[in-house]
């Protein structure tokens, strides 16, 4: 069983590092075999480099395409290259490596097409800031409105996808604040979410992409793109 | 009261001659596609058929029942303005997929070189 670790960074040369060499550890007592697969989104910093040093792919994008873009190409590597299985996990350390096998035991059981690791479940390790506590229950009852489905963590970026679930998002995927939005195109593909308590630690360095000013802005920005999603006709 | 009309009829003939000029400049030079000029030649093509036509104005208010007839060109412009912005979004979304599935092809192919090599 081969699985596709897709680690999007933007400017996480501090972070990456770790990032890699924990999920190398984790390949000693596993029955799969994990490859790291970092797409360095157009960063100023020495992350490709410091990555490239690692055991893993690096695959560097010419231009910024921000994380929509970041992770479909990692998806879209996946798939090219006849991966069994990839998990989603963000380059700033925020998603410990130890906790992949709770994400990964509900698609290799084949319970899920795609696992979603939440803070929210139980409530236990990092629980993010208040405002932004606020918008993930907002869209929790907005996705809930449009899929019928209760997920806690609607934003949370470590994920499992299986083959199938795998070549949608290769083929699919949300450009902007892609995780509540991506909730939808699983759900118009009639993929099996499943979403399981993982523990996070806050980030380890670097900056958070949302907070602040943009907030409201963020906030009515993906509204609109799950409102559309959801009405978006399939290609054929 | 007669004199002034024609001025600005003039201008108007020449303004959109110059307009015209410059669009096929354009074009001739390959600064422009011909699928965008299409919509400005249009426009340059209305514009003149006006400053030659100078009772057309009044004629089409009075069919529409538009009290005062230079607000047609206004309500015109603007609405053709607006179909354009909204044209060029489009164009605009249609050339950021393309850069986003150009980049992401050229980021695996990059791999794929370094690997061979």
């Amino acid at each position: 069983m081969r699985i596709a670790v897709i680690i999007p960074c933007y400017n996480e040369e501090k972070n990456i590092g770790n990032v890699i060499r924990a999920i190398s550890e984790i390949n000693k007592n596993a029955v799969f075999e994990l490859f790291p697969v970092v797409i360095n989104d157009h960063s100023t910093d020495s992350t490709s480099q410091i990555a490239m040093k690692e055991k893993c792919v690096v695959l560097n994008l010419a231009v910024n395409l921000g994380i929509g873009g970041a992770v479909q190409t990692g998806f879209k590597y996946a798939v090219e290259n006849n991966f069994d299985m990839a998990i989603q996990l963000d380059g700033d350390g925020q998603h410990p490596a130890a906790e992949i096998f709770k994400i990964t035991g509900p698609v290799l059981s084949g319970n899920a097409d795609i696992v979603i690791g939440s803070r929210f479940i139980t409530g236990e390790g990092f629980q993010s800031s208040f405002i932004r506590r606020i918008g993930i229950r907002f869209f929790k009852h907005l996705i809930k409105l449009f899929t019928g489905q209760k997920i806690f963590d609607t934003t949370s970026g470590f994920r499992a996808f299986n083959r199938k679930a795998l070549e949608i998002v290769a083929a699919e995927y949300p450009d902007d604040y892609p995780e509540p939005v991506s909730i939808i195109t699983f759900s118009r593909h009639d993929l099996r979410i499943k979403e399981v308590q993982v523990e996070m630690k806050e980030r380890q360095g670097g900056r958070s992409t949302i907070g602040g000013f943009s907030s409201v802005y963020y906030m009515l920005k993906v509204f609109l793109a799950i409102c559309f999603t959801y009405f978006k006709k399939d290609k054929k | 009261m007669e004199i002034l009309p024609y001025k600005i009829q003039i201008a108007s003939i020449f303004g959109s001659l110059i307009f015209m000029f410059f669009i096929f400049r354009l074009i001739v030079k390959g600064k422009l596609r011909e699928e965008y000029a299409i919509v400005w030649l249009i426009c340059t093509l209305i514009l003149m058929l006006f400053a030659f036509w100078r009772n057309g104005l009044e004629i089409i208010a009075r069919m529409l029942g538009v009290y005062y007839a230079p607000s047609i060109i206004f309500l015109g412009a603007i609405f053709a303005i607006i179909i354009f912005l909204v044209h060029l979004s489009v164009v605009n979304s249609k050339l950021q997929k393309q850069i986003k599935e150009l980049a992401q092809e050229l980021a695996i192919l990059k791999n794929k070189k370094e690997n061979n090599s």
